[in-house]
């Protein structure tokens, strides 16, 4: 009996913790820096590698807008990620794929820089029986702490 | 045995519900707080960007610090500035503190009492005075502020007068007082001035506030699937091909072909049964720049063939599901597009 109130109670408190960290997704994380666009596209790329992924790639939308006539600020997305993870994570969820690599949209606004992400914890209730709960969570503290770097918040 | 466990439990929970407020109360410093969650749009000194100018002083000099606690704790509904409620009332506080900051403005304190007036009146008043910037529903100016969407020497967006987060902000007293006088160096010029009395301001005020009846169900709200798919009768190759002419088909331009490992692992390792195909049509994403320069997170357009086993899977975000992520009525209609444009890409490819 004992036992039984125990796991019971034991159940609210994990129900509890799993709320907590479900509420804890922004869904859009942003940040401004200060410096320009070259010097902050200078950061993001060193405070990717610094928190262990790869940047594999920049889209250079402005030049593309550019070249097709209109009239654009600098504005670029970076990819990145991990080998290995999209490795494992694109077997045990293929679903997630087309959100892979992680991505960074990067634009300039008046001498100052803009930078958006998904936070990867809205993965977590698009994908709510994933199991990828700590991954995801890892993910959104990476992007936190990268641009939380940028933002000299460290 | 069970008082023991139940008292690490107790503690255990107490524990969890304080870590997740001091996260906040560590750092209850205006300044740290507005560079962290409000800088990004509304600028590092207040003069605004994706969001409005907050360093106005004929806008500080006319709300209450009631309407400022409210609008970062309620946000506004599909018009970008989201809810603020895991900050806590000690951090809303010192943010509305240093808010006040920038021009130094005492606030002004507005008497709750609803005001009564004649809606049919207020109506009619607002069409004629209101309507061409607020617009006809009082739903407000279009863009999200001065990037990509209008110029930098514009930074007001007429304000969403129906919004939700706005109703339940501003008192009526609030909304008379700011069509009384107006705001200096912003377009919004007082209607005492242009001729109404104060019984007409009234019915204004009554008109705007009826809006809370009128409240629609968001898109937002529903629950819709992260991706769109569907399985390919065909094999990687082909499906790739008929891809590529769907993509073509709907005028768009392919821009790159890579494996999802692209640019992470060797060319030599990389996993080529995972396929993105890129491609873009730039006068559609200058118009969806122009809403949302935020929007960029979905560009460029992109399908993902994946081969698992036999199966061949074509796949691709779901637009409308991520529209409800930017917290923007406009991008709606933008996504609803998108979504309908990959689903019919994709079934062309799958056919």
């Amino acid at each position: 009996m004992n036992k039984k109130i125990t796991a019971t109670f034991l159940s609210i408190i994990l129900a509890f913790i799993g709320m907590q960290s479900a509420v804890i997704a922004d869904e859009l994380i942003m940040t401004r820096s200060t410096e320009d666009f070259p010097e902050t596209m200078l950061l993001l790329q060193n405070a990717i590698k610094k928190q262990g992924y790869i940047p594999s790639r920049v889209q250079r939308v402005d030049i593309g807008l550019t070249k097709s006539g209109y009239k654009t600020d600098k504005y670029r997305v970076v990819f990145f990620g991990k080998a290995d993870e999209i490795k494992t994570i694109s077997q045990k969820l293929p679903e997630l794929i087309p959100y892979l690599p992680l991505k960074i949209s990067i634009f300039a606004e008046a001498g100052q820089t803009i930078l958006v992400t998904i936070d990867p914890m809205s993965f977590d209730q698009m994908y709510p029986d994933s199991s990828l709960t700590p991954v995801f969570k890892r993910w959104s503290e990476d992007i936190h702490a990268i641009f939380d770097s940028i933002q000299n918040l460290d | 045995m069970l008082t023991q466990r139940f008292l690490f439990l107790t503690v255990l929970s107490g524990f969890i519900l304080t870590g997740s407020q001091a996260a906040y109360a560590d750092s209850s410093d205006g300044e740290r707080l507005y560079t962290k969650h409000c800088s990004v749009c509304h600028g590092s000194k207040g003069s605004g960007g994706v969001g409005i100018p907050l360093d106005l002083e004929s806008f500080l000099n006319s709300i209450s610090d009631e309407y400022l606690i409210k609008t970062i704790e309620h946000g506004r509904v599909g018009r970008t500035m989201p809810a603020f409620k895991k900050l806590g009332d000690e951090n809303i506080q010192a943010l509305v503190k240093y808010i006040r900051s920038f021009t130094n403005t005492e606030a002004v304190t507005f008497d709750p009492t609803p005001i009564k007036g004649n809606i049919e009146h207020g109506k009619a008043l607002f069409k004629s005075k209101c309507a061409s910037c607020h617009g006809d529903h009082g739903q407000g100016g279009k863009g999200t502020g001065v990037t990509f969407s209008r110029p930098r020497d514009l930074s007001i967006i007429p304000p969403a007068l129906n919004n939700a987060g706005f109703l339940a902000s501003a008192s009526d007293e609030m909304i008379k007082h700011t069509l009384m006088t107006g705001r200096k160096n912003t377009p919004m010029n007082s209607f005492l001035k242009q001729g109404l009395s104060e019984s007409d301001i009234n019915d204004v005020v009554a008109y705007i506030r009826h809006f809370e009846t009128k409240q629609v169900p968001k898109l937002r709200d529903q629950k819709l699937d992260a991706i769109i798919m569907a399985e390919s009768p065909y094999s990687l190759e082909e499906t790739l091909e008929s891809l590529k002419k769907a993509v073509i088909g709907k005028n768009f331009r392919i821009i790159r072909q890579q494996t999802v490992d692209d640019g992470l692992v060797d060319k030599n390792k990389q996993n080529k049964k995972q396929i993105i195909l890129y491609f873009c049509n730039f006068q559609f994403l200058n118009e969806s720049l122009a809403l949302d320069p935020r929007i960029g997170l979905f560009l460029p357009c992109r399908v993902t063939i994946v081969q698992q086993g036999d199966s061949v899977k074509v796949m691709a975000i779901n637009p409308l599901r991520l529209s409800k992520l930017f917290n923007n009525d406009e991008l709606d209609d933008a996504c609803k597009n998108m979504s309908n444009l990959y689903t019919e890409i994709i079934e062309e490819a799958t056919l």
